[in-house]
């Protein structure tokens, strides 16, 4: 069952994908890759990957979304269309696909227990992980015990680039606004 | 009965899929999106119970509050923002 839902998912997954590359109308393809994120996170939760499905959500469907329709307030609604052959980018983008896929052969199966990620610290952390942080959930004690210092850079980094986008997207609001159509004349800084 | 259920949420959201992709204007696009947000909640929601770990509930509830604002700030940049019309100049 759980087999099935998988490959209805993925095939949606795909149509979508299809869909993005296809429509010219760039509102629509914003909604799509919000729907495409959405998308991912059922196949996260179905991979048992639960926080890896909630950040997918908030940031692929929540955030970038917001994001790319501040984007599309500063520029056309509608994408040009191409003039070169997609020809070079199909083939790269296959041999890239077909490195990465035969990349894979070599990983241990999908949640065995004889992989070496789960054998180097992992038991230590669940034999150890309630009674020495005191956090009964043993992720919570991994990101916020063991890699305590690690997610405080994570968070720092996010923090300062979030800071980063709002200043960059205020700032280039106000500025377009206030002269929408003017051919940049008098100082317009584009260097 | 939760295959059941999981099947018609999938075949619901199959056609909100359509509406995104076929849907003439913005806010069919929009609507699209929100329902599939929608059902990507009960699927969770129901998945949790197919797979005996019903503590996913949760994780519905915040997905569902989670949509609500998307939709909310998307609704926002429709109205105020320069991209209303979905006849933009193609020039």
């Amino acid at each position: 069952m759980i087999l099935a839902i998988d490959i209805v998912l993925l095939v949606l997954l795909a149509v979508v994908g299809i869909a993005i590359i296809r429509l010219r109308n760039l509102f629509a393809v914003v909604m799509l890759s919000g729907i495409y994120s959405l998308l991912m996170a059922c196949i996260f939760v179905l991979l048992d990957a639960v926080d890896v499905a909630f950040t997918e959500a908030a940031v692929g469907a929540g955030i970038s979304t917001v994001l790319m329709l501040g984007v599309l307030a500063l520029t056309k609604n509608r994408e040009k269309i191409p003039v070169t052959t997609p020809l070079l980018p199909l083939v790269t983008v296959l041999v890239t696909g077909g490195l990465l896929i035969y990349g894979t052969w070599d990983l241990p199966a999908f949640g065995d227990p004889n992989a070496p990620i789960h054998l180097h610290v992992a038991p230590a952390y669940l034999a150890e992980g309630e009674h020495e942080t005191g956090a009964p959930n043993i992720v919570t004690a991994v990101l916020a015990s063991y890699r305590g210092y690690d997610t405080l850079g994570e968070v720092t980094v996010i923090f300062t680039a979030g800071i980063g986008v709002l200043l960059l997207l205020s700032g280039g609001l106000g500025r377009r606004r206030r002269d929408p159509d003017e051919p940049n004349s008098g100082g317009g800084g584009a260097s | 009965m939760f295959a059941a259920a999981a099947i018609g949420i999938i075949v619901t959201m199959t056609f909100a899929l359509l509406r995104a992709l076929l849907g003439p204007t913005t806010f069919d696009r929009i609507l699209a999106a929100n329902m599939v947000g929608t059902k990507t909640t009960l699927l969770i929601a129901v998945l949790g119970f197919l797979a005996d770990r019903p503590e996913f509930l949760d994780i519905a509830l915040i997905y569902a509050l989670m949509n609500f604002i998307a939709v909310i700030a998307v609704m926002r940049y429709t109205q105020y923002g320069e991209f209303v019309s979905s006849q933009g100049g193609t020039k």
